[in-house]
């Protein structure tokens, strides 16, 4: 199974883009928030994009993810987006009701 | 025509991307459609991951970038069982822990129903399980661990593709 990489975080402009490994569970969620937060820190990350182009697998482990990082920008603005998600990794966001805080795209 | 499985693995989180690859290997003759293989990964996924933080509390996740392998962390020891059985269509899987167990089932099933919310865990697992399987059912008792027994009815999707 792949692993996500310090490289596949990135700060463009005022978003964190964060590109997710192909199956997201609870063996990578750890270091994917830990990772993601050190990123928050800096000031001038607003918003966070998920990008799911790799992804074929996600549990509620990446519910998790998700839902952590809005709360801790949502507060101040920021907002959350997901791209390239797949019809099956959309009907997680459904059946969870996370579609109602993430923008699909 | 009656079928059966078994695997019976290590509480810890290396494990949890193989139980349910294996589970859908199973049934992979039958040619699921990739919604229902999807259905059975998530299901599949979410017994086990909850036998491993809740059941033998054996928290973190190790997939770490430059990280040895899990043997070299402290962890708590404890089995994992899956049993599949496939008759005809029908798929049953039932996953077992000998871990803590819980208090109350029917508040645990809850959806948003979570005791782990420090560790960002959303209280979805059971929802899931629900909303992907045809039938869940959950016995469990303080101490004597936790056993997840899931139907899933395969085969509505098309056997003629090619
Ligand atoms: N195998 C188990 N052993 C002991 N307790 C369990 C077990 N499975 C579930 N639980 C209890 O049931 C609660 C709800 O489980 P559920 O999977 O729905 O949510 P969660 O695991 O807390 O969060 P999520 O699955 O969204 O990450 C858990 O918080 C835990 O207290
Ligand atoms: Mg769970």
């Amino acid at each position: 199974m792949d692993q996500i990489m310090e490289e596949d975080f990135r700060v463009i402009d005022n978003c964190l883009i964060i590109r997710l490994p192909e199956e997201v569970d609870h063996h990578q969620a750890g270091y994917i928030s830990e990772n993601a937060d050190k990123h928050l820190l800096r000031k001038e990350v607003r918003h966070v994009v998920f990008d799911f182009e790799n992804t074929r697998f996600m549990d509620s482990s990446g519910i998790g993810i998700i839902m952590g990082r809005y709360r801790k920008i949502s507060c101040f603005g920021g907002r959350v987006y997901a791209i390239h998600a797949d019809s099956q990794i959309q009907r997680i966001f459904k059946v969870s009701g996370l579609h109602k805080i993430v923008e699909i795209m | 025509m009656r079928n059966e499985m078994e695997i019976l693995f290590d509480a810890i989180s290396d494990n949890e991307g193989f139980a349910r690859v294996a589970v859908a290997a199973f049934v992979s003759h039958l040619n699921p459609t990739l919604e229902e293989l999807s259905d059975i990964k998530t299901a599949v996924s979410e017994a086990v991951t909850n036998s491993i933080i809740h059941g033998y509390e054996n928290l973190y996740g190790y997939g770490r970038p430059g990280r040895g392998p899990a043997a070299a962390q402290e962890v708590h020891p404890g089995k994992v069982q899956i049993l599949c059985a496939l008759e005809g269509d029908m798929l049953q899987i039932q996953i077992k822990d000998q871990g803590k167990g819980m208090e109350n089932v029917e508040q645990a099933m809850e959806p948003l129903f979570t005791t782990k919310p420090e560790l960002e865990r959303s209280g979805m697992g059971f929802a899931f399980m629900e909303a992907f399987m045809d039938d869940l059912e959950v016995e469990s008792s303080p101490g004597q661990g936790t056993t997840v027994r899931m139907k899933k009815k395969l085969g509505c999707g098309s056997w003629i593709e090619v």
